[in-house]
């Protein structure tokens, strides 16, 4: 089966002004199935929101998509305009913004909204009565958990996760191949997020769009995902099966984020956090941008970068957790480590 | 991480920290516009925060729990009920008396991206409060400063003290927030949501600080959150609050383990921890 989304050597900059550029994300590969449900987890200012642009042709001045190729089923993206590019916005890939709960128009209903859309994305020849607006606001708002009576309320008049899912039904009207989440339940309430990712999800499985979810919190990636991406310094370091991220050894990144979380009904809680701070991005990085947090660091991490090799089910970018025989001495050095051999730090 | 054991006070100014005691407490809010009537934010709470020791108010988005932040730090007023820091009775208070009272109660807020002036540096807003409270001079408050900042995991001071926020992370902004808080050198730290808004990796070392500060200080502490793991992590005895309404207290470990009220019940189910997703 061929991939619905093929990115090859993503690299995108900020280039807020002369002489300073941010390498937001730095030689992403990846490729998405159709149907798959992909997590990219992440710290703040690590990429995944700008990767997420990039992947739906979001991005803006001063952001650009510097080198590599994103490939949306079968088309380079970059190559889309006018016309072409309106298509896939109707029912190729979509965006639910992290703030989508404030992107509401403050003096319309939620009725006009879906008026607006199917307008806008409207085939030539193509009309959309009200009464037509209404029959599927209200189908597309069910889909969503919500009454028929949400379509004559204003956005003030909904709470946070009622606009988030008003947000959502906005998005699946136009029944996209592709929706980015960014951060969706963010700002929302425990309980009503944990609703929310229960909503999305089975959307998800019954309508069989191919999902990315962008958030910094791993426990609820899990949850909802069959696949996680974990990304540091514009990066991915991992790339796992959701099942498998709790079990086993990892990218030492991925097991601290791991380590940030317990249940607090267990008898002893330990919350480790990651010390230090992420690298800046506006310096070039050598070697394994982990490396200064890395309680595993080796020689090795600090002058070469590791690339994605096979890791327990996936792949991991680590030269002790996931040697690759592309870099010469990796696989001695983690097998020193593994035998206790070389002190660690 | 760190956690002082029930009753065991590390300093000696514990002993000195007045309880807070909140005394049958309800805050009605009267609803304007169509439909008008009353709404019950608070109703009828009473609970007491004994010297040196952590309470966490837990409960959803309207609940109250915020409601009763602010008329524990006399910023809202009870509608009925008194609310007493040893021999203070907060909700009385006026103009001077609540300056005065506001120099011993500090509240670190939720969004450290609100909540400092994008304008101010870290050094000026860390400054204010020793100028205001404890009349230092701009320049005699520099040592001062720069050891509140090392306090909170600011080092080395000197290169953050001349920062703007917005050269701040959002963990860094809200150990600046903590740092500003600390300044007057107060007995009590209300905490709201101090880390809702901070990534998950960056919460930790927030919650330890937090635990670390109330144990070296002997400072009271009430935080406030939705979030059970942090209150797990710092506090000694918990409030369940639903709908204004104390639905569940007792000691935090012991609530947590054999929760009886089904809001309770549903809260802890909505953590989302990794491994209890690969258990399903």
């Amino acid at each position: 089966m061929t991939a619905l989304l093929d990115v090859r050597g993503v690299n995108v900059v900020y280039e807020p002004n002369r002489g300073t550029r941010i390498w937001s994300v730095r030689e992403v590969d990846l490729a998405l199935k159709e149907g798959e449900f992909v997590g990219l987890v992440g710290e703040s200012g690590c990429g995944k929101s700008t990767l997420g642009f990039a992947l739906t042709r979001m991005l803006r001045a001063p952001a650009r998509l510097e080198n590599g190729v994103i490939q949306f089923d079968g088309v380079d993206m970059a190559s889309l305009s006018g016309e072409a590019l309106r298509r896939q916005r109707r029912n190729g890939f979509a965006i639910v913004l992290q703030s989508g709960m404030n992107a509401l128009n403050p003096v319309r209903n939620v009725e006009d909204h879906f008026a607006d859309i199917l307008k806008a994305h409207a085939r030539s020849g193509e009309h959309h009565p009200r009464a037509a607006v209404r029959r599927r606001g209200t189908e597309l708002l069910g889909k969503v958990r919500l009454d028929p009576d949400v379509l004559a309320k204003f956005p003030f008049e909904l709470s946070g996760g009622m606009r988030q899912r008003v947000s959502i039904a906005l998005v699946l009207a136009l029944e996209p191949r592709m929706i980015v989440f960014d951060e969706p339940t963010t700002a929302l309430d425990v309980i009503v997020q944990k609703a929310v990712m229960k909503t999305i999800q089975e959307l998800q499985q019954e309508s069989g769009f191919t999902a990315i979810l962008i958030s910094h919190d791993l426990g609820v990636v899990l949850e909802s995902t069959n696949r996680v991406m974990v990304m540091y310094a514009g990066r991915i370091v991992e790339d796992q099966p959701s099942k498998e991220l709790v079990r086993g050894l990892h990218h030492p990144y991925t097991e601290a984020l791991l380590g940030c979380y317990a249940d607090p009904r267990a008898e002893e809680i330990h919350l480790a956090g990651i010390p230090g701070s992420p690298p800046d991005l506006s310096l070039p990085v050598s070697g394994c941008a982990f490396a200064s947090r890395c309680p595993l660091v080796q020689d090795i991490c600090w002058k070469v970068v590791p690339p994605l090799a096979p890791l327990g089910g996936g792949l991991a970018a680590c030269h002790v957790r996931a040697p690759s025989d592309k870099v010469p001495g990796a696989t001695a050095v983690a097998a020193k480590v593994a035998a206790g051999k070389v002190a660690q730090t | 991480m760190s956690q002082v054991p029930n009753g065991q006070l590390a300093s000696g100014k514990a002993s000195s920290v007045p309880p807070v005691v909140v005394d049958r407490v309800s805050k009605i809010y009267r609803v304007r516009g169509p439909g008008s009537g009353t709404f019950t934010a608070v109703d009828n709470v009473s609970f007491t925060i004994p010297p040196g020791s952590a309470i966490g108010l837990v409960g959803a988005s309207g609940s109250g729990k915020s409601t009763l932040a602010k008329m524990i730090t006399g910023s809202e007023r009870p509608t009925s009920g008194s609310i007493r820091f040893g021999e203070l009775a907060v909700e009385s208070l006026h103009a001077n008396g609540l300056r005065k009272y506001h120099s011993r109660a500090q509240m670190i807020f939720q969004d450290p991206y609100a909540a400092l002036n994008p304008l101010h540096t870290v050094a000026y807003t860390v400054t204010r409060p020793l100028q205001n409270f404890l009349n230092m001079s701009a320049a005699g408050a520099r040592d001062r400063v720069h050891e509140l900042l090392e306090t909170v995991g600011l080092t080395p001071p000197g290169q953050y003290a001349a920062k703007l926020p917005h050269q701040l992370s959002g963990g860094q902004r809200q150990r600046v927030v903590i740092a500003r808080a600390l300044a007057c050198d107060p007995e009590l730290l209300v905490a709201d949501e101090p880390v809702s808004m901070l990534d998950v990796s960056l919460r930790a070392g927030v919650l330890r600080l937090l635990a670390d500060l109330r144990a070296n200080r002997g400072l009271s502490l009430l935080y406030i959150t939705h979030d059970l793991l942090g209150a797990r992590v710092i506090t000694d005895e918990i409030l369940v609050l639903h709908k204004g309404k104390v639905v569940e207290r007792g000691p935090t470990k012991y609530v947590l383990q054999n929760p009886k009220h089904e809001y309770t019940i549903q809260l802890l189910d909505a953590v989302a921890t990794p491994f209890a997703a690969a258990s399903r």
